[in-house]
């Protein structure tokens, strides 16, 4: 979540991390081959507009719950994440751990009754039912447009990795992928991308798992991995979560324990995992109220598994990454790389502040070509670490699975701008009266526009670095202040329309503000984050948190300048305002807060375990 | 998905039963190849004595068909 490699930063030029045999080229064949085959399978089964957009809402709670935690399983992100874990220790992991898994339990336990009693299509359909057309047509302009900019830039940012990583070219990996995620979403709807989601994440750990696996025989357990790290970093920061956390100096990413825990922990996570429509759609295609609930909670399990194969790699990458003449390979920055390759002026004073030797900075300028000078940035270790372990055949499946990571995010972002696109701006601006098939069509049009417009967007990004930053920060954007209008929309009765449109409103220009303050004179950051030593991970989870407070207190001084509406409209939509709907008895093993409380002990215990 | 038609896992039974033997295979020709006949294993990858592409294809192997039997079509 809100964290990918900045593929303009990546260097293009470089030679490619790996090579791929014969054997790796069919495994990934086989992938596109099987994924193209689900999508002409599932056509037959894909008619209504139901079975087109909500999958039918028949998923079990085990798919919809794999599905949930794979639509935010991507291959940039895992790259991303990675590198952060070379550069930051564990402390990474509280993406995973603090930054979702209460979220994840708080959505299926407490919100998902009035998503799913209420049965609405989209979350802007939501708003729409509490707050009326203004609000919807705002969040799903906003959501709609950060759809297509995210899979476009996503759709460019693969790209890029896989010129880096085996020297494809730029336009072949676009196509090939463009083409493959609209044909399969185009014939089979949600339905296929939700297929395709829980295949990416059996492929996923199938490809990577082999990674941490082999790197701890080799490190020599988990007291050789430590020692190592130790003896090469000076610090142990690098295995504790909270203990360096008590101010922004103390720790390496540069952040203060408040902003992790409401910041990271409420904010954006609950904003990401409870009202962000793309993972939202996966569990309301769940087929019961039950699964619907169940589904986020198992995902949390699997959730609170992926550090295994995201972080540890990082950290592995710190004592085990080599050059080719055995000594000891350390990665740098990417802004180090950009400028070193190919050389520029801004060279030297990158490298100064970098770790690697004098002796070894001095070559890099020389443009000496030893083994040491050849600069790999943090976001490469995931790849590097394949490289490593995984012969052919490996090599290939493990490929596949960042290929498959890629595709499947993008189906993700296509086919949730499918659902809003269709319900929520096509049907009530432009055509009220359509038949049930005439929107299946709209859908099924407005993914291929959609992949269109994305590439276009990609080859925009491609000429314009600059933007690419910027539209990675809409999601951080766009989400604090949707959270803070759906909550109390959700639990609070005397919400009213007129505030939750201009609370959602005034939070996106609010959160805007202070992006583009801080972009304008990074000083200002001290004031976002309320510290001097605060670095720049900082300010997005400070951000989303004064933009959350800022959107709730204009929704609750608006609300009550303004008509509430009668309780009796508010069913099956506000808290205290809905008889929730009983479930049928289960079994004792069965039940969603037996297995909620479970994910809560586990959570607790790794932050205690690694604190 | 419930209902009748192939369930998502039955392909993912099909994906790794392939993936399994094509890396289990690949894994054992390049064992006997390398015992027995002088043959090399690839340049710069660690661990090759762990023989990872057999015991690992074989695991994917495992799996496929576990999943291709429990979730093959028509299956009540």
């Amino acid at each position: 979540m809100a964290h990918q490699v900045s593929p303009s930063l990546l260097a293009v030029n470089a030679m490619p991390l790996a090579h791929l045999r014969l054997l790796d080229m069919i495994v990934i064949a086989v992938y596109f081959a099987m994924v193209i085959w689900i999508g002409f399978y599932l056509r037959g089964r894909t008619n209504t507009g139901e079975e087109f957009f909500m999958a039918g809402r028949e998923m079990t709670a085990w798919i919809a719950g794999l599905s949930f935690v794979s639509a935010n399983l991507g291959s940039l992100e895992l790259m991303g994440w990675a590198g952060s874990a070379y550069q930051y220790g564990i402390l990474a992991t509280h993406w995973y751990w603090i930054g979702a898994i209460p979220a994840m339990l708080f959505l299926g336990l407490v919100m998902m009754p009035f998503y799913y009693v209420c049965k609405t299509h989209s979350v802007p359909g939501y708003l729409f039912l509490r707050y009326g057309e203004h609000a919807r047509v705002l969040a799903a302009f906003s959501f709609a447009l950060e759809m297509i900019l995210m899979s476009g830039v996503n759709m460019f940012a693969m790209a890029v990795v896989m010129k880096v990583v085996l020297g494809w070219s730029l336009t072949f990996s676009i196509l090939v992928s463009a083409f493959a995620v609209t044909l399969y979403v185009a014939l089979g709807g949600l339905r296929s991308a939700i297929f395709n989601e829980v295949l990416q994440f059996v492929l996923i750990w199938g490809g990577a798992l082999l990674v941490p696996i082999l790197g701890m025989i080799q490190a020599g357990g988990v007291s050789g991995l430590k020692s190592q790290i130790i003896k090469n970093m000076h610090t142990d920061s690098y295995f504790h979560l909270w203990r360096d956390l008590g101010s922004f100096s103390a720790n390496p990413m540069g952040v203060h324990w408040t902003g992790i825990v409401f910041g990271l922990g409420f904010a954006i996570s609950f904003g990401y995992w409870t009202t962000d429509f793309l993972v939202v759609q996966r569990v309301l295609a769940a087929h019961n109220l039950r699964a619907a609930r169940m589904a986020p909670i198992i995902g949390s399990f699997f959730k609170m598994a992926v550090p295994f194969i995201v972080i540890l790699p990082g950290l592995l990458g710190l004592v085990l990454l080599q050059n080719t003449d055995g000594s000891r390979r350390q990665l740098v920055p990417e802004d180090t790389v950009k400028v070193c390759m190919p050389m520029s002026s801004d060279c030297a004073a990158s490298l100064k502040k970098t770790s690697l030797s004098a002796e070894v900075q001095q070559d890099v300028l020389n443009q000496k070509d030893t083994p040491q000078s050849e600069l790999h940035s943090y976001n490469e270790v995931l790849p590097l670490m394949m490289a490593r372990y995984l012969g052919p055949g490996l090599l290939g499946l493990g490929i596949t699975a960042l290929i498959a990571g890629f595709m499947s995010g993008m189906a993700g972002n296509i086919s949730a701008f499918s659902t809003v696109w269709t319900y929520d701006l096509y049907k009530p601006l432009i055509n009220k009266k359509g038949s049930d098939s005439h929107y299946v069509i709209v859908g099924r049009i407005s993914i291929v526009a959609g992949v269109i417009v994305s590439i276009g967007a990609g080859y925009l990004v491609q000429h314009a670095h600059g933007i690419m930053d910027y539209v990675q920060a809409l999601f951080s954007i766009f989400i604090a202040p949707l959270l803070a209008t759906i909550l109390l929309g959700m639990f609070w009765k005397r919400a009213t329309a007129p505030a939750g449109f201009l609370g959602l409103l005034l939070g996106i220009v609010f959160s805007v503000s202070l992006f583009v303050w801080v972009h304008l004179n990074p000083a200002n950051l001290k004031y976002v984050a309320l510290s001097p030593y605060a670095k720049p991970m900082a300010e997005n989870v400070f951000r989303a948190l004064w933009a959350c407070l800022f959107t709730g207190l204009v929704i609750f001084l608006v609300s009550l300048v303004t008509k509430p509406k009668p309780i009796a409209e508010l069913e099956g939509l506000v808290y205290g305002a809905t008889p929730l709907p009983t479930e049928e008895p289960v079994p004792f093993y069965k039940n969603v807060w037996l297995w909620a409380i479970l994910a809560l002990c586990i959570f607790v215990a790794l932050n205690i375990l690694f604190w | 998905m419930r209902g009748s038609g192939i369930q998502i896992w039955f392909f993912i039974g099909v994906l790794l039963l392939i993936y399994g033997l094509m890396i289990f295979g690949y894994g054992t020709y390049e064992w006997v190849s390398v015992a027995h006949f002088g043959g090399q294993y690839p340049a710069g990858v660690q661990l090759t004595s762990l023989h990872t592409p057999i015991w690992w294809g074989g695991l994917l192997t495992a799996l496929g068909v576990l999943y291709c039997v429990k979730f093959r079509p028509g299956r009540a």
